[in-house]
């Protein structure tokens, strides 16, 4: 299936779950990592569970702490 | 008020601007931006609203200027290496624009001084390294009603959201909490390019002028990341406030301001 992942659209796994997704994204620091799944948060306690469907929008969040 | 004709010359290209106007470039003399931090972000946003006649500025920073900040902090030069960064800054806006008054705060923003700081002001600029900061400046802006606009910035890369009062969630709302101490790493320990400071603070100084003249849409409900490395720009669009926001929801839990722990490497 389709997904769009950070305004890229990719092809992966059907059934695929956000944890999954976060693996293959090779998301830095995962844990702290907020997502959105088609403009909707998705809840952390989820994301083993959760799975994405064709055309989901999916954007990951992350913590940027620098600035001085 | 009327203008000089130093300052019909000085701001003729904000006046020009269909936009702004005279009527424009009133509301920016009579705004009110207070910037906590004056380091990457703070120093290019500093300088622009500076340049754009926002005529009180506050600036908050308890740090003096050390060699390692002049690879990015613009504000400050050579000589003011040890020199309080907030007088430092003073001098570069004082010299660039004799119209705008700047206040100084040589201290460490914390939940004793923060809402007696940010009271006054029409503006916020985060312009902090560090995530205790960064939630104290978002609870303090929620629980004031005061807009902000939130950044960050690591190696290449940088991202920042504008706050409104009632238009869109805050910072909570999408980060929750603060990471654990050191899990997330900081500029001084990851690094970052000078440059980014300057795109994303001039952007910080892009949603205040905008907010104060009303012009446009803000990134009220957006996140916008830039990567440098990729030369993107990516807006995200954001989930509507949390109504169970611990702090800009309906029953918020967060009623009194939070001093987190700070990593031992930040405030640098
Ligand atoms: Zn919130």
């Amino acid at each position: 299936m389709k997904i769009t992942v950070s305004g890229e659209v990719k092809e992966v796994k059907d059934e695929l779950t956000i944890a999954e997704l976060i693996e293959l994204e090779n998301v830095e620091t995962p844990q702290y990592v907020s997502v959105s799944v088609n403009d909707e948060f998705a809840k952390s306690e989820d994301f083993k569970t959760q799975k994405l469907h064709e055309g989901d929008i999916v954007e990951f969040l992350y913590f940027m702490g620098g600035g001085q | 008020m009327a203008f000089s004709d130093e300052q019909l010359e000085r701001y003729s290209r904000h006046i020009i601007l269909k936009e702004i106007g005279v009527r424009g470039q009133k509301k920016l003399l009579n705004a009110k931006v207070l910037i906590i931090g004056a380091g990457g972000l703070g120093a290019p946003a500093a300088m622009y609203l500076a340049a754009a006649g926002v005529g009180t500025i506050g600036i908050a920073d308890a740090d003096e200027v050390d060699l390692s900040n002049l690879q990015r902090q613009i504000i400050h030069a050579t000589d003011d290496v040890g020199k309080p960064k907030v007088e430092s800054a003073k001098e570069t806006m004082n010299k660039m624009n004799p119209d705008v008054t700047v206040k100084t705060y040589h201290e460490f923003v914390s939940s004793e001084n923060i809402l007696d700081l940010i009271k006054d002001y029409d503006f916020i600029i985060d312009g902090t390294d560090n995530f205790p900061a960064k939630f104290l400046i978002n609870d303090a802006c929620v629980m004031a009603k005061k807009p902000f606009s939130h950044a960050g910035i690591i190696r290449f890369k940088g991202q920042l959201m504008t706050y409104v009062p009632g238009e869109g969630p805050c910072y909570r709302c999408v980060f929750k909490n603060p990471p654990p101490k050191d899990a997330v790493p900081t500029c001084k320990q990851a690094g970052v390019i000078g440059a980014m400071g300057g795109v994303i603070g001039s952007l910080q100084a892009m949603e205040a002028i905008k907010y104060i003249t009303g012009v446009g849409e803000l990134l009220t409900g957006s996140l916008l990341t830039f990567d440098a490395i990729k030369m993107n720009f990516h807006k995200v669009k954001l989930p509507k406030a949390d109504c169970n926001c611990a702090v800009c929801g309906t029953h918020p839990t967060i009623t009194k301001l939070i001093d987190y722990e700070q990593a031992e490497c930040d405030g640098i």
